[in-house]
């Protein structure tokens, strides 16, 4: 008997946290990391007697982020409730959009091995987060948060257009890098900014019928969503090569054991009764809103990498990677334009920028240097003031502290001298004068380049580097 | 003459002119509280501490102007779903027995703003669900008029606080009628106004589509001076809405001339439930304001058979949901013991809640729930847009409708729970205001075989407050001075001396 | 009237869904009134509404805002200081994983 075929099908439920300065119905903060409970008031703790009021803002977001998606928009829509006990949510109900959420119908072309896909949007709509479970081991009970409990949030969600790990990913990333451009939503997986459930079935190929599907919960890095997917559709094909069923079923990602497990509870009616919120009108979002909204829309990546390559003479590989990131495709440019050497501020960008990202844990949005003192460094590099070492301990202090290049060049005599020419006549003078002991370094004794270095110093009183008086006398000599 | 006697807006004329200071006003209602909660029982909380700080505030800020509106200084009562911030807002459940909120409901806010005393809290029905107050879980109201007699609901203790003279004014809420109704069954006046002209901030929710704050008084013009205080526009309520100000007690004049009344022919039918005594008050007063200008007409209002069911799937619905934050985490009671979090869910809120609110959230957890949402919710949502539409079209005609508050008078203590949907029935006449959004204002207008009070309601198409407070005030007139149940008593003490 | 019958399934399910402890003679009380008032309810169903829209909001309000400004301060302590158990300003609940 031949071994049969299976293929995943998988659809994405992706929660976005929006970027906004106050939750979605109170003007608390959305700070993360505040002390628990202090970014809190009667409305978002569901106190007796509180009322929403929504945020214009989230709005905004939203429309943006269903605009960028190609999402058609509700131009009125609504919000519901979505009725369910637990105690990170405060009214026991979450308020949310079912029957007219304000996106639909949108979808995203991500970039895979084998080239371009469309993974299709069923609808995106708002709602507000809720609070943080801890579990206390002292008093074995858990403590609620609230800090969190009414952050506005975007459920994106799309159709079951996913076939592999490598294409969630890809949708994920091209989601992720949409809302930072929007400047929606900062994205950021470990601090729950944005967060995927993932349904998952699989099927024979050639079926074009679905399986059962399963959704899978608590997946907070791209490589535990890539395990988790690989581990639930061996887990699916196990359970239909056995003859059993996969059972419809929230389960709970575990990272450490590479292992889902179910999420039951008796208690769990899973009817969320939704019906309209009496407490707030709906939105209506005319023509004008949405035409305003499209035009401040940014430049997205795809657009200004090509314009990179056509305006800067990039390479397509360097033009992408260099729009990964909005913010430093813009300290980029504006590099680049105040240097008026985009591939010299390219290379910086590609090189240094991303060694000390990594090497110092930041992300990209946290770079916060002048673009006018990368810009002067390269610039003082062009004209032979400071060598490529010199260069990078400066480009290093930059992106640490944003000092000023020239002056920090002065301070620590990394300046070749007041002038280039100067220093090298007078290191032509100076080897002319030691012809012998040139030779002897010449045969390889290497002390003798120190006593060189000593009569340039003393002919410059000084005024010079003695690391880059070296690294000249060896470019002369060789 | 006694301090007692004054309407809220003649003590204020005289706290104005300084005839009467803030603090004998204020002790002439404590002193009346006294003598009179041992038989009412119209409050759950009084803090005379806090009453007299309040006091030396207020007279501080009339001297230096800060207060200077027509009722500065007079005491008044609040319904206990109200939030008062620093004292206890119990809506009269279990579940808030020691509920103290930090902040105060926008319309307290207002009443503050003006220079009123909040004097205590009122006892009401458990959430405001019910017409008697007897679902209150700290005791029962007894009706001023007539103490076996329940006060109405589900603002009883807010009614009988004004009629038995203890403040002279009140706040209460109504959703179904929890103001007119009681209002009628006191022998005072109360009025819900239109949906969204007070803030429901800080109001706990019943039924957030239909809730509204609304002023209980002795008469129309300290209606109207009330609803000035506490009506406007609140950020803090999506649901509020901007109003101009419309200074409803200069306006009155009474001018009832060629106004149309109409009167749906379905109230008047109602055979066997309509109390012999309301209809003939019905028909008196329909001759009254028709000898005197008024074009008073017979019309079909329609749908009226389909407003209780409408009114209660949708009331209790969003009850449901509105209630579900009383979960034993936040605020409130929490059962002592329980196994695991959901036990906990169930045991504080079975303790907590008392009967008449657990049907309500079992009946709209039902109507909610997947299946039966269409066929209960939505259908009710359709109804209640042809309630409306029947209310735009008799408004079309007519400027405003008459009708009983109730088909009866004051219930008996103890009559009217055991069977909930016939006290559900009893609600015919207001619930279907609240649907459309209605402002309606209750007034009494005779006294029946019992000597208990009954009301009326004059109900104007949204907005049009101002032209329904003219025409109570002008109907008010036409009846002539009608005493509140305390000021009654002591003519009848008087005349049994005399005789 | 019409008659409505609650199976004892139905209404398991309800009593989960309010989330109250019912004995089973409050459980039998509440079924027979929720029979009774439905069965009265079900009166709507005479009523033709084909064609009219679900009526959600009384009035053609839309779009009321608030500007995205933090106004709110820290209100921790007035606000778990309510809670019937709280730790280290945090609202105390049994526990929540299994």
């Amino acid at each position: 008997m031949m071994e049969k075929q299976y293929e995943t099908v998988i659809g994405l439920e992706v929660h976005v946290e929006l970027a906004s300065a106050t939750k979605i119905f109170c003007g608390c903060s959305t700070k993360f990391g505040g002390a628990p409970n202090t970014h809190t008031c009667p409305v978002c703790t569901g106190m007796p007697g509180s009322l929403p009021v929504l945020n214009r803002q989230v709005v905004e977001y939203a429309l943006a982020l269903g605009l960028a998606a190609n999402c058609g928009i509700n131009q009125h829509c609504r919000f519901d409730r979505k009725n369910y006990f637990y105690p990170d949510n405060p009214q026991n109900y979450q308020i949310s959009q079912l029957y007219v959420p304000i996106c639909h119908d949108g979808w995203l072309m991500v970039d895979t091995s084998v080239g371009p896909k469309k993974i299709r949007i069923h609808e995106m709509h708002m709602e507000e987060d809720a609070g943080k479970l801890i579990h206390d081991e002292w008093e074995d009970c858990s403590l609620v948060d609230y800090n969190r409990s009414g952050v506005p949030l975007v459920e994106i969600v799309s159709e079951p257009d996913m076939r592999s790990a490598e294409e969630v990913i890809a949708y994920l990333e091209k989601l992720r890098m949409i809302c930072q451009y929007l400047g929606v939503s900062d994205c950021k997986l470990q601090e729950g900014s944005m967060r995927a459930d993932v349904n998952l079935s699989v099927r024979e190929v050639g079926s074009d019928k679905l399986g059962t599907r399963t959704e899978m919960k608590n997946l907070n890095s791209f490589k535990a969503i890539a395990r988790a997917i690989d581990g639930e559709r061996a887990r699916q094909i196990e359970l239909l090569e056995e003859g059993r069923s996969v059972v419809q079923e929230t389960r709970r990602w575990d990272d450490n054991k590479e292992y889902s497990y179910a999420m039951r509870s008796k208690e769990d009616a899973k009817d969320y009764r939704y019906f309209p919120d009496p407490d707030l009108p709906s939105v209506y979002i005319d023509d004008e809103w949405i035409s305003r909204v499209k035009k401040a829309q940014p430049e997205m990546q795809p657009e200004k990498a090509a314009r990179y390559q056509k305006d800067y003479g990039l390479s397509e590989y360097d033009a992408k990677q260099l729009t990964q990131s909005r913010h430093l495709a813009e300290l980029f440019e504006k590099t680049a334009d105040l240097c008026g050497n985009p591939k010299k501020a390219a290379n910086w960008f590609l090189g240094e920028t991303l060694r000390l990202l990594k090497e110092r844990g930041l992300e990209e949005e946290e770079v916060e240097f002048s673009p006018e003192h990368l810009a002067a460094l390269i610039v003082s590099v062009e004209k032979g003031e400071v060598n490529n070492q010199g260069a990078k301990e400066v480009f290093e202090k930059i992106f640490d502290e944003d000092v000023e290049p020239m002056a920090y060049i002065e301070a620590h005599g990394l300046k070749i001298s007041q002038s280039a020419g100067e220093a090298k006549a007078v290191v032509d003078k100076i080897l002319a004068a030691n012809a012998d002991a040139v030779e002897k370094y010449k045969n390889g004794e290497e002390k003798v380049l120190g006593f060189l270095v000593g009569q340039i110093m003393k002919e410059m009183k000084g005024k010079c580097n003695p690391g880059q008086m070296k690294e000249l006398i060896i470019s002369k000599v060789k | 003459m006694d301090i007692l006697e004054n309407t809220a807006l003649s003590l204020g004329k005289k706290i104005r002119l300084k005839e009467i200071g803030v603090r004998e006003a204020v002790k002439a209602s404590l002193d009346q509280i006294d003598r009179q909660e041992p038989k009412i029982h119209a409050f759950l909380d009084v803090d005379e501490k806090k009453v007299y700080a309040r006091v030396k505030e207020v007279e501080e800020g009339i001297k230096a102007g800060r207060y200077r509106g027509p009722l500065a200084g007079v005491p008044i009562a609040v319904k206990d779903n109200i939030c008062t911030k620093g004292q206890k807002t119990t809506c009269a459940s279990r579940i808030l027995g020691n509920f103290v909120p930090p902040y105060n409901a926008s319309a307290v806010e207002r009443l503050h703003a003006a220079g009123m005393i909040v004097i205590g809290k009122t006892n009401m029905d458990e959430f405001a669900m019910g017409s008697t107050t007897e679902t209150s879980a700290f005791g029962i109201t007894h009706n001023p008029w007539n103490t076996n007699h329940v006060p109405g609901g589900s603002s009883g203790g807010s009614c009988a606080a004004v009629a038995a003279g203890e403040a002279f004014a009140a706040l209460g809420s109504d959703t179904g009628g929890s103001i007119r109704q009681p209002s009628a069954y006191c022998g005072v006046t109360g009025i819900k106004p239109t949906y969204g002209t007070v803030s429901r901030y800080g109001l706990i929710a019943y039924a957030s589509s239909l809730d509204q704050i609304g002023p209980v008084a002795r008469d129309t013009a300290d209606c109207a001076a009330l609803l000035d205080v506490i009506m406007g526009y609140d950020a803090k309520d999506s649901t509020s809405m901007e109003r101009k100000s419309e200074n409803f007690l200069d306006s009155l004049k009474g001018d009832l001339h060629g106004v149309r009344i109409g009167v749906p022919k379905e109230y008047l039918d109602l055979a066997e439930n309509l109390d012999p005594d309301v209809k003939k008050a019905m028909v008196d007063t329909i001759h009254l304001l028709s000898r005197n200008g008024a074009i008073v007409e017979f019309f079909q209002l329609g749908m009226v058979d389909y407003v209780i069911p409408a009114y209660y799937i949708i009331a209790s619905a969003e009850a449901s949901s509105n209630l579900a934050r009383f979960d034993g985490v936040k605020y409130g009671y929490r059962t002592p013991e329980a196994d695991g979090l959901h036990d906990m869910y169930k045991k504080t809120r079975a303790e907590g809640f008392g009967e008449e609110v657990k049907r309500r959230i079992l009946l709209g957890s039902f109507v909610l729930s997947s299946g039966y949402y269409d066929a209960y919710y939505l259908k009710a949502l359709r109804a209640k847009a042809l309630i409306k539409k029947s209310f735009d079209d008799a408004f079309y005609k007519y400027d405003m409708i008459l009708a009983p508050a109730s088909p009866t008078t004051a219930p008996e203590i103890g009559k009217s729970l055991q069977d909930p949907l016939k006290m559900y029935l009893s609600d015919i006449y207001t619930t279907a205001v609240n649907l459309a959004g209605l402002p309606g204002i209750s007034i009494p207008v005779a006294m029946d075989s019992k000597g208990l009070p009954v009301g009326l309601q004059l109900v104007g198409n949204c907005f049009s407050e101002k032209k329904l407070l003219d025409a109570a005030y002008g109907l008010e007139k036409l009846r002539g001075s009608f005493p509140m149940a305390f000021q009654a008593k002591v003519e009848k003490k008087h005349g049994k001396e005399r005789a | 009237m019409a008659e409505h019958k609650i199976s004892d399934e139905v209404m398991a399910n309800t009593e989960l869904l309010a989330k109250l402890a019912l004995t089973d003679e409050e459980r039998e009380k509440s079924r027979q009134e929720m029979e009774k008032i439905l069965g009265y309810v079900d009166k709507l169903n005479e009523l033709d509404t084909e064609g009219v829209e679900p009526l959600i909001s009384l009035f053609p309000v839309e779009n009321v805002f608030r500007e995205d400004k933090v106004v709110n301060g820290d209100m921790r302590d007035e606000l778990v200081d309510l809670a019937p158990r709280k730790k280290d300003g945090q609202y105390l609940v049994p526990k929540t994983v299994e």
